[in-house]
Formats: C-alpha cells, structure tokens, sequence
C-alpha cells in the first residue's frame, strides 16, 4: 500500500505580535504512523499543534488535514473536520464538573443519538482499554496525573478519530505511568488504524515509539529521521537532545542584553 | 514635566482600554444570543446551571431579604412614630422592597455569590484548558458551558429578587405586628392600598430581568476573558463583583427614572 | 439520578417564585382586592384635588370603600372631573359629599364621602353635586396670617 500523507505542513509560520514563533516549517505526517515532533520547551512545538488543530492560523504557509486546508474552513467545516480528530492536552484537560464516565461519554451525547446503553458499552470499552474500568465512577479530581492523562486518552479515541494529536503526553509523569502512556499511544495507533502525531521533549520514550521524529529549535525544524538515522546522528543538535548536555547549539542562555548593561554599569542608562 | 504626563497617560490608556472593554463585551454578548440554539434544544443544560446559580443562592437570598425586611421594619417605626402613622410601617416595607431593595440588593448578592463562582468556574475551565478541549472537540464552548449559563442566570434572578421582596415583608410583618404591635389589619390593609401590582411589583420584576442579563454577561464574560493563571482568575472574579455591583446600581438609577416618568 | 434532582430543583425553586410573586400580587399588592370586588362609576367635580392621584382610595367613615378611577380636567367650568369607582357593596345617599382630605397631616390624599339624608341612592354615573375641595396649606397659613394681622392693630 502506498503511502499516503494524512497532515501536510507547507512552509508555515506564525508570530504572537511580533513575535515570531513559527518560521517557515514543512513536515508530512503518513497515514497510520506515530511521528514525534521535538523540541525544547518554547520551541514553537504546542503552537505547531494548535495551527494543525485550527485552533490558530498561520500568518503564512498552509496545513492540510485529509486534503482539506485547515485555514480556509468556516466554523461548522472546522467542526466536521474536528469531529474526526482529537487532541490530547498536555494534562488531561477534564471536565472537572463530571465524573470518569461522563468523561469519556461526552464526546458520544454531543455527536450521536445513541441509546444509553450503547453509549455506556463503547464508554466501558475505552476505558478497559486504557485500564481504567474501575474508575468510572470517580471525579478527575481523585486520580493521579498519569490517570487523569489515560481517561483522556480514552475520551480522545472514545469516536475511533482518524488523527489523535497529543501534546507532551509525558510531561510531569512517573517513569512507570511514562512507559504506560507510550504503549497506549502506539497500541492504540495500530488497533484504531488512526494516525498520531506526539509532542513531547521526551527523547527516550518517543524513540520508542514513534515512526519517526522531526525536531524544531527556534521555529525551525533542525533535523529528522526514523528513531534509527537519529541514535545514529552525528548532527550536534540532535547528539545535544539525545544526550541531554545543557548546553551546545541550544544555548543555556536566553539572549539578553550585555550582562554589564543590565547591571548597569554600561552608564547612562538608569533613568531609561 | 515627566511627572505630570505620566498618571494623564495611565488616565488616557485605562479610559481607551475600558472602552474597548465594553465594546468586546457587547460583541460577546451577540455571541451568546447566536449560540443559544442548544440552550433551548437541551434545556436539561440550563436546568443545571439553574440549579447552581439560583437554588444554591436560596438561603443568603432568603435570609439576607429577612434581616433587610426586620431592619427596615425597625428604622421605619422609629421615623413613623413621630408622625404617628405606625400603620404606615407595612407601605414602607412592602414599597422600598418591591420597588428598590428587591431588585437591587437581590442583584448585588446574586452578582457576589453566583456572578463570581460562575466566573471562576468558567476562567479555571480556560485555564486548565478544559474550553480549548471542549472546542478540539466539535463543542463549541459558547454553546455548551456559556450559553446555558447566561439563561440560568436570566431565569434565576427574577426569581430570586421575588424571594427576596417576598421574605423581607415577611420580615417587615415580624418586626411591625409581631413584636412592636402594630395592628395585623391596618398593616396589611394599608400595604394593599398602597402597592400597585403593575407599577410597583412588575416594575420591580422588570428591573431584575435587566439586571440578571448584566451580571451574567459581566460575569460569564470577565470568565472567558481572564487570563489563563491563578492571578488572572482571581483578578477576574473581583472585577465581577466591582463591576457587576456598579453597573447594577447605575442601571437601577436609570430604569428608576424611566419608571417614575411613565408612572406619571 | 442526578438528573432527577435536577429536574425536582429546578422544579422547587421555579415554583417558589410562581408562589412569591403571586404573594406579593395578592397579598402585598392590590391584584387581589380589585378583582374580588364589583364596582360601580360616580363622578364628582372640585375645584382643587390638591395632591389626589389616581388609584387614591376613597373612604367613607375611614372604611376604603372605592378607588379614583379617572381624573380629568374639565377646560368648560375649569374644574377637576373626578371618576370614582365604588364598591358594589356599598351604596350611598345622592345627597352625599365628596371631600378631598389628607390623612395626618402629610399622609396621602383620599376623597371622603360623607352620607347625606336622601332615600334615593347613588347609581352608575350619577353625580355627586356636594364637593369640598382639598385645603391648600399655603392658603390656609396665609388666610390665617392675614386674619391675625387684622385682630391687632398695630401698636404705637
């Protein structure tokens, strides 16, 4: 089977203000596979995430999700199209106001009529698939980071999406519910047959994991490759990431001002 | 020099942002009505918020409207007895209640206890991300979380306001027949002759619609406009109580006026 | 479950103000004497109403047996043309007169029948042609003030 393209990034950039967040980025997401974009924190890698999600536009450059271009859909073509993907929020993201169940059941009562018995089996199966069935009953404030983080799971594929975005599914967990969140995100890829794009900093466990691997630094993306070309990289910034040194061509400094200058001590500059 | 253009710029830019304000409130206001389609369509979701807004607003409503209506009761005796008219006290009462106290002090409680818990609910739902999860979802969050909101509150305050008026005469009657002995039959009778059903009581009623549609719109808005952190949060819930309470009270001077010149 | 509660609350709390409102319509209010009560029209004309509103009650030995339907300015005798509306329980001799009074001093104005002799009785769109018109307090100070002045000369 060939390979098709399900998300396509054309040369996109953004900026908050003036600020610039994106610059000119391109990347191809396959049909059916996991790809992991890196980076460091502040990279631009969320923000990439919300312009795929049609959250934000770009100033510049096109997204295409399933051959529609995300930017040029009114509300009601983003909400079709968004009713076959879902998102993963970096923790959880909830409803806090219901319980387990009602969780997972929300997306199934705001787009089917299905009858409650139907809804309450398709409920109980995504969270025996996440391993949760026993929890139904509880409120996301009662459960761990790692649980909350599998709930959500459950209701970002409670619909059986075609894309599951996730952003920084790792972050703040236990090496143990770490590993868990990696084998669900992969297990239920392939069971579901959707395609996963993952967000994250964590380079151990995305090399796992994922298909492949695109790795953003200041907008830009600064290499790629299967989990194999990038063990094997000699490129200083992915050798930087994977070995974890503080610093290198990510400086450890954010650039400032001359140290003396703000120390006041270049003269003159106190009443500014 | 410096000195003296410094606070007339902080002047001129919190008047220019203030108005700005007010203007993505009014849009955002039109954003609730075109949203409303669920609200009707599922009214279990505004049942809901009712429940949260108004039942749970019940008792500092019907307490607060009983204290009000004693004190009232009191202070009005006290001013009475030097004319001699102690069977005025159930006019007093029932008039500053229905016309001005009902409404008003029924607002200004419902803005502190439902406005700023819809308020935090709403921002703390923006700041855990739970609104931009909800709008990844297909839900749009206008319909689902603000919207019924908004109608709640409309159905709520009224009602409350009734409450309110309804316990502080009861109050009233307490304080003047009960314990000072005024006499059951002039009290009532008087209150009677007095109150209009359709100048004082609708009037009364009218005022409290407008003002529930003004502190659920501050309220939902300052909500979905807070800034996604605690400090955002809770700037915003205060900002609803100062500015529900401010709006409320200069709305009150205008329906009042409009009131008075139609009643003659 | 919880939707049930629900519902009951809602329910509850929506009957309340059904129930407060029509307390204060009925109770507090005047929806509840109006409408209990016939009435029936007489019309009585003064030269001064003072402060008499419409909706003002009319009594007859301190009773409230009616209410001022109508106040109209007569611009042929330049006179107050005010409609009363009676309780239909209530019936009054034609010869009765109608003053306007204050209640207290600063208490509200009211029309105040005072039964006449006659057999005959008032009906439906007679005219009371007895009137007592309102004192204006300003008048009566100065009419006073006058008199006084005129009691004591004034001493060398």
């Amino acid at each position: 089977m060939p390979e098709q393209t399900l998300v396509d990034v054309e040369a996109v950039s953004f900026s908050y203000g003036r600020r610039p967040i994106l610059k000119g980025i391109s990347m191809k997401v396959p049909r059916g596979k996991v790809v992991a974009i890196m980076g460091v924190s502040g990279s631009g890698k969320t923000t990439l995430l919300r312009v795929i999600g049609g959250q934000l536009h770009p100033s510049s450059g096109r997204v295409s999700v399933a051959g529609q271009s995300v930017a040029d859909l009114d509300d009601e073509g983003l909400y079709r199209l968004r009713r076959r993907m879902s998102m993963l929020f970096q923790f959880g993201a909830l409803f806090t106001d219901m319980t387990v169940f009602e969780n997972v059941a929300f997306p199934l009562r705001e787009h089917t009529r299905l009858p409650e018995t139907m809804i309450r089996d398709l409920v109980l199966m995504k969270l025996e698939a996440v391993g949760l069935r026993g929890l139904a009953r509880l409120k996301p404030a009662e459960l761990s980071g790692g649980m909350a983080r599998r709930v959500a799971l459950a209701r970002a594929v409670v619909l059986d999406p075609m894309l599951v975005m996730y952003d920084e599914p790792f972050a703040g967990l236990d090496p143990i519910a770490l590993a868990v969140i990696g084998q669900l995100i992969r297990k239920l890829n392939d069971a579901l047959g959707a395609t996963s794009i993952v967000v994250t900093h964590d380079v151990f466990e995305s090399l796992q994991i994922v298909d492949y691997l695109y790795f953003i630094a200041d907008g830009v993306i600064v290499g790629e490759g299967t989990p194999d070309e990038v063990r094997r990289s000699e490129h200083p910034y992915l050798r930087q990431f994977v070995q974890g040194v503080s610093d290198g061509p990510v400086p450890f400094h954010y650039p400032a001002a001359p140290w003396a200058q703000d120390v006041g001590l270049a003269g003159g500059g106190a009443h500014a | 020099m410096l000195d003296v253009r410094k606070p007339l710029m902080r002047m001129g830019h919190n008047v220019v942002s203030g108005v700005w304000r007010v203007g993505s409130m009014a849009r955002f206001f039109g954003l609730v009505l075109a949203s409303s389609g669920t609200s009707f369509n599922r009214f279990r979701l505004v049942m809901r918020e009712v429940y949260f807004t108004g039942v749970l607003s019940l008792i500092i409503i019907i307490v607060s409207g009983l204290f009000v209506g004693m004190v009232l009761g009191l202070q009005g005796f006290q001013t009475l007895q030097r004319y001699g008219a102690t069977e005025s006290i159930g006019v007093l009462v029932a008039l500053s209640l229905v016309r001005e106290l009902g409404p008003v002090v029924a607002a200004l409680l419902f803005a502190s206890r439902a406005g700023s818990a819809i308020t935090a609910e709403i921002g703390l739902m923006k700041t855990t991300e739970q609104l931009t999860a909800m709008d990844m979802m297909a839900v749009s969050p206008m319909a689902r979380v603000i919207a019924p909101r908004f109608w709640a509150g409309i159905i709520s305050m009224p009602i409350l306001s009734l409450l309110f008026s309804a316990m502080g005469v009861f109050g009233g009657y307490v304080v003047g027949v009960v314990l000072i002995g005024v006499d059951n039959g002039a009290f009532w009778s008087q209150m009677q002759a007095a109150v209009d059903f359709r100048y004082d009581v609708l009037n009364g009623l009218v005022k409290s619609f407008v003002f529930g549609i003004a502190v659920t719109v501050i309220a939902t808005f300052e909500g979905y406009d807070a800034p996604a952190t605690a400090e955002g949060v809770s700037g915003a819930t205060t900002r609803t109580v100062v500015t529900s309470a401010l709006v409320i009270l200069a709305l009150d001077l205008v329906l009042t006026a409009f009131m008075l010149r139609a009643d003659h | 479950m919880e939707r049930t509660t629900i519902d009951l609350w809602f329910g509850a709390f929506v009957t309340a103000g059904f129930v407060a409102l029509l307390v204060l319509a009925l109770r507090v209010g005047n929806l509840g004497a109006e409408r209990a009560t016939e009435t029936y029209r007489v019309e009585a004309r003064f030269d001064n109403i003072g402060g008499l509103k419409v909706r003002g009650p009319v009594r007859s030995a301190g009773v409230l047996v009616g209410r001022v339907a109508d106040i109209h300015f007569d611009n042929e005798r330049f006179q107050a043309r005010v409609t009363l509306a009676l309780d239909a329980r209530y019936t009054f001799p034609k010869d009765t007169t109608a003053s306007i009074l204050t209640s207290g001093l600063l208490g509200e104005t009211y029309v105040g029948l005072d039964a006449g002799g006659d057999d005959k009785k008032l009906v439906a769109g007679d005219r009371i042609t007895i009137t007592q018109s309102a004192v204006v307090l300003e008048k009566l100070i100065g009419q006073f003030l006058f008199s006084k002045a005129q009691e004591d000369p004034p001493r060398k």
